[in-house]
């Protein structure tokens, strides 16, 4: 029985991983309707640019404080020079661009930091909690925390505040937007740029577990896509949740099931999304798009 | 329409200066590749792509032979001194590309030898062309033992480094010696690397009481080994032998010294570096992790007044300065550039064939960057694995202190020991 | 634009014929030039071109008549390279002799992921097919008997016959080019018959298809199943002419290879499959030569800066510089033709990818 809490907390924990570049996603496709292959990468690059200022002496929150605002930034200039220009094009087209990203900010992380791992300094407390033989980290606590905070600020984002209003609609109907005023471009720059920080964040919570490598969030976009898929696209709480039910079921079929062993088990995920997907197309708590005719 | 291309190709008949012909090489006359003042290799490495990591060990080796250039180059056996030029491409680990490099390198640039491509699967891929084409492959940068177990029938290919199933049959007889009814758990990577070490380990430890009470695999996709070292935790098991590469490897410890798991820790050699695992790792769960090595690693102090690890760190920075001398890949580049430079000094003629005759008869010979005692050694077609011996080492407090004699029992006998 | 220096070609008149066998041949004197005054190792790399532009020509049925994204090409291709391993090494087959089974084997595989493919649009069908393609290795890995698991196999590559003359190299480039031919014949019989016009029928206006009695269901889905086919032809040629099948070879950075090799060629177009290939195989080939450490930045920067210049691909530019110097009419029609249009987001919403311009070249 212990063994069995032990995998679903481990799972929890990966889940919690995959949830928080899941909201990175959910966010971006909310604020401009695109899907951002690149988002991973960007969040691996910001958190070598945390990695990098802590190497220089400046303390952990500090170092991770700097890089929000730096990914914050760098996100909306992104939007604006490389996605802006193909803005009108086909999504094909985009998603080609954002695969392009990818390629620079991997291969380019890795020129600039070489390929060694690298050790990201914990935020949290090193405590490891230990319950009746079933152990986990204040660290996976506290990322479990941040991610609470995070759906439930962007919940009210999106809900109550004008501004998160305003870029929904920038993103739904971006030429009726124009015509009630509000500026869709920057709205665009806007849904980049906090996605941007909010895959940094994510970037900086999960590497002290991973340990930070040009390649350390390829693998994890893999899964954020499939809990974004599970949960819905456009669904914050429905990402969060999509993440830690892939946590958790892959790790429980890659133990209890014979077959699947741990070489199959991420076909458990994908076979569970693939199942959702034919029942509800838009995800678990998505919603499903008018075509007007 | 297909009848007709073909019959249009086959009227046009085919290249006037075949360049196949140029593997065939009299007995007299000298290969491709080599002239009286210049000897070319080449390789292929995964400068960009998943596996970049291994780059390194290419741009090492570009440095090495710029030094060895520069102190006027290497004296062959034919009493000639000659340039090394050390041609590479990027294959971004991928076979196919692999194919395209080594025949780009062998029919373009006309090198006298392929020297050190990187990995198992882009190997395997070009080995048969580079044995039809009798075109050496040496001294591939892969522990798989595929490529010594049969010299006859792929006489021109040769490993360089202590092959995977070596490492693992010394893991089983430390083992035998040390804690003869040991329950094992196994993490491995599910490829060839990691079916290499655990065959081996299953077949060194058949007919003792030791026995493997779990085993779990990892792709190299999954983004933690968490799930896996959990179930290998509840077996209560009292060795862990871990087949993972570096971040795997960090990983792996980590997280059993937070599930307080506290079993004997064999860390297999491909990650028993300081820097890029145990540090990361926590030395605090690295103690009394053992491993077996044969090469010497930058970031153990032990080795700071080592007269070839002096000049390493002194010369690394200026011929490769993009490599980070605190990475094991430089040091391995310069051990088996070191031993290419050896090979050359050993041939007799500027021919292909010389070449490998030189490099089947090599005995005893020392590389500096190699742990004291190991050294290359081959036999023919008899004995096709150039470094057979390591060394168990135990990590105390912050480096690797060397446990016992050098195990070199199994020289001349690593083919016999995969499954 | 000016109408003034344009050479008017009227389509079904001799002099448009004339003119489109000129285009034709030297086409094809390029293609059979290339083994002889290319070095082997380029042969081999343009051996690679066709390859790849099979298995791209495929996806660019299902992305151009379907409107369906798949990024999970890339476990068909090993599908059909497996399928040509085992037969060659196991059965003794002629490797030719192997690719209507690649074909038949992805075919049939295509056909069952089709099913479901036809409830899901856009990106959510991407996603799904994504899963497959992250499947892929490991199940591999997991037949071991069969593929070899992670060792891989060896496939003995054929020689040339003697009568030929030819060296192995520019043997295997004439046969893929012969095997190459053949699928683009299939391909545009394809979309000129009853699926093609069914198909472009849904997509110019689904409603209105479907009222009129055509099943959009099963051939949609015969689509998918005909564009995996097209993949597996491709990975059979992979397993004889690269010589050897291991897992690492079809991961996800292959399934992502084909689709922007499509996107960079240009959709719904068989020069398009051609050049998104010489793309996919020559850039970073290049790129590496100019610096090692960068040729990933440099070929991702590539990737950007092409869909910024030609968002509808290499033949969107070439479409356009035809447009300045030759207007082609339809028999009948009077005053000048408008260059291909940019494609735009509007016409693409309905499917989710870029529309087409109708007259496809496929």
């Amino acid at each position: 029985m212990a063994h069995f809490v032990q995998q679903v907390l481990d799972g929890l924990a990966s889940g919690a991983i995959y949830a928080s570049l899941a909201l990175a996603l959910v966010l971006i496709f909310r604020s401009t309707h695109i899907v951002n292959f690149a988002q991973g990468e960007m969040a691996m690059f910001a958190t070598f640019i945390a990695w990098q200022l802590f190497t220089w002496g400046v303390p952990v929150w500090a170092a991770i404080a700097a890089t929000l605002v730096v990914a914050f930034l760098g996100g909306m200039a992104v939007e604006r020079m490389v996605i802006r220009p193909v803005e009108g094009s086909s999504e094909l087209t985009i998603v080609i661009v954002t695969l392009g990203l990818l390629l620079v900010f991997n291969q380019g992380a890795g020129w600039i930091w070489d390929f060694i791992i690298k050790q990201f300094p914990n935020p949290f407390p090193a405590h490891v909690f230990d319950v009746g033989g079933v152990r986990t980290t204040a660290h996976t606590a506290g990322v479990v925390a941040v991610l609470l905070l995070i759906v439930l600020g962007l919940w009210a984002l999106f809900q109550h505040t004008k501004i998160g209003l305003a870029m929904r609609a920038a993103a739904e109907n971006p030429e009726s937007s124009r015509l009630v005023g509000i500026r869709v471009g920057r709205m665009m720059m806007l849904g980049w740029g906090l996605a941007a920080a909010l895959g940094a964040l994510a970037g900086c919570l999960v590497a002290p577990r991973l340990f930070l490598e040009p390649n350390m969030m390829f693998s994890v976009t893999i899964y954020a896509f499939a809990a974004a898929t599970l949960g819905g696209f456009d669904s914050p709480g429905g990402a969060v949740l999509g993440g830690l039910i892939v946590g958790v079921t892959e790790n429980l079929a890659g133990t209890y099931i014979p077959f699947i062993h741990q070489d199959l088990k991420i076909l458990v995920p994908l076979l569970v999304i693939v199942a959702v997907l034919l029942v509800r197309p838009n995800g678990l708590f998505g919603h499903r798009e008018v075509v007007r005719v | 329409m297909v009848a007709a291309l073909l019959t249009l190709a086959a009227a046009c008949g085919g290249r006037s200066n075949s360049s196949s012909s140029s593997g065939s090489s009299g007995s007299t006359a000298s290969s491709p590749g080599i002239t009286d003042t210049e000897v070319k290799l080449g390789g292929s490495y995964p400068f960009s792509g998943p596996a970049s990591a291994y780059g390194a060990i290419g741009k090492t080796l570009e440095g090495y032979f710029k030094y060895v250039n520069d102190q006027g180059g290497v004296k062959m056996g034919d009493g000639k001194t000659r340039k090394i030029t050390f041609t590479t491409y990027d294959d971004a680990y991928t076979p196919a590309n692999a194919v395209a490099n080594a025949k780009r390198l062998v029919e373009q640039d006309q090198v006298f030898a392929l020297f050190n491509t990187l990995g198992t699967a882009n190997n395997t891929a070009i080995m048969d062309y580079a044995n039809q084409q009798k075109v050496p492959q040496l001294y591939v940068a892969t522990g798989a033992g595929t490529f010594g177990v049969n010299p006859t029938a792929h006489p021109f290919t040769t490993g360089w480094q202590l092959a995977y199933p070596t490492e693992a049959a010394i893991y089983g007889q430390y083992l035998k010696d040390s804690k003869p009814d040991a329950k094992v758990a196994v993490l491995y990577q599910n490829d060839d690397y990691g079916k290499d070490y655990l065959n081996a380990f299953k077949k060194a430890i058949q007919g003792t009481q030791i026995k493997i009470v779990s085993e779990q695999s990892y792709e190299t996709t999954d983004p933690t080994v968490d799930s896996q070292v959990t179930n290998l935790a509840q077996t209560g098991a009292d060795v862990f032998f871990n087949v993972t590469t570096p971040k795997f490897a960090a990983q792996a410890i980590k997280k059993a010294g937070e599930l307080g798991w506290k079993p004997l820790q064999l860390l297999n050699s491909v990650s028993a570096s300081i820097t890029a695992v145990l540090k990361p790792a926590g030395f605090e769960n690295a103690q009394n992790i053992v491993s077996a090595t044969y090469i010497k690693d930058p970031t153990d102090p032990q080795w700071d007044n080592d007269a070839a690890m002096k000049k390493y760190k002194e010369l690394l920075p200026k011929y490769a300065s993009g490599v980070d001398p605190a990475n094991s890949f430089g040091v391995y580049g310069f051990a088996v550039g070191e031993t290419m430079v050896k090979a050359l000094e050993a041939t007799k003629k500027p021919t292909r064939d010389a070449l490998m005759q030189a490099v089947r008869s090599m005995k005893g010979v020392e590389i500096g960057l190699l742990l004291p005692g190991v050294k290359v050694t081959m036999d023919g077609t008899k004995d096709g694995y150039p470094v057979e011996s390591g060394q168990i080492v135990a990590f105390k407090t912050d480096r690797f202190v060397l446990q016992g004699k050098l195990i070199d029992t199994y020289e001349g006998k690593s083919g016999t020991l995969g499954a | 634009m000016s109408e003034r220096r344009r050479v008017v070609l009227v389509e079904g008149t001799a002099k448009y014929r004339i003119a489109v066998a000129v285009v034709a041949l030297v086409v094809l004197a390029i293609a059979i030039a290339i083994p002889y005054v290319m070095p082997p190792f380029r042969v081999f790399q343009f051996t690679e071109v066709l390859m790849i532009a099979i298995a791209v020509l495929g996806l660019n049925l299902l992305t151009g008549y379907n409107g369906q994204i798949s990024l999970g090409h890339s476990a068909f291709f090993a599908l059909g390279a497996y399928t040509t391993t085992v037969l060659i090494i196991d059965h003794g087959w002629n490797y030719v002799l192997t690719l209507p089974l690649a074909f038949a084997v992805a075919f049939a595989a295509g056909f069952l992921v089709g099913i479901p493919a036809l409830r899901l649009h856009g990106l959510y069908l991407a996603l799904v097919t994504l899963s497959l393609a992250i499947v892929t290795p490991p199940l591999i890995k997991r037949f071991e008997g069969v593929t070899g698991g992670a060792m891989g196999r060896s496939v003995p590559k054929p020689g040339a016959p003697g009568w030929t003359g030819l060296a192995q190299d520019q043997w295997h480039y004439f046969v893929v080019l012969a095997i190459t031919a053949v699928m683009v014949l299939i391909a545009r019989n394809l979309v000129s018959g009853r699926i093609g016009r069914a198909l472009r029928a849904v997509r110019d206006d689904g409603l209105a298809a479907e009222t009129m009695g055509v099943d959009l269901a099963i051939f949609k889905t015969l689509t998918f199943a005909y564009s995996a086919g097209f993949a597996g032809v491709a990975g059979g040629i992979f397993a004889f002419v690269v010589g050897f099948v291991s897992p690492e070879s079809f991961t996800l950075v292959l399934a992502i290879g084909f689709l922007s090799a499509m996107v960079v060629g240009g959709l719904s177009s068989i020069s398009g499959a051609v050049f998104g290939s010489l793309f996919y195989v020559f850039v970073p080939v290049y790129a590496a030569d100019v610096n090692d450490a960068l040729s990933g930045v440099i070929y991702g920067v590539a990737l950007i800066v092409v869909m910024f210049l030609m968002p509808a691909g290499v033949v969107g530019v070439l479409r356009r510089v035809r447009g300045l110097v030759v207007d082609v009419r339809k028999p009948g029609a009077h005053g000048p033709t408008v260059a291909p249009p940019v494609v735009g987001r509007d016409l693409s919403e309905a499917a989710g990818v870029p529309a087409t311009s109708s007259s496809a070249e496929l």
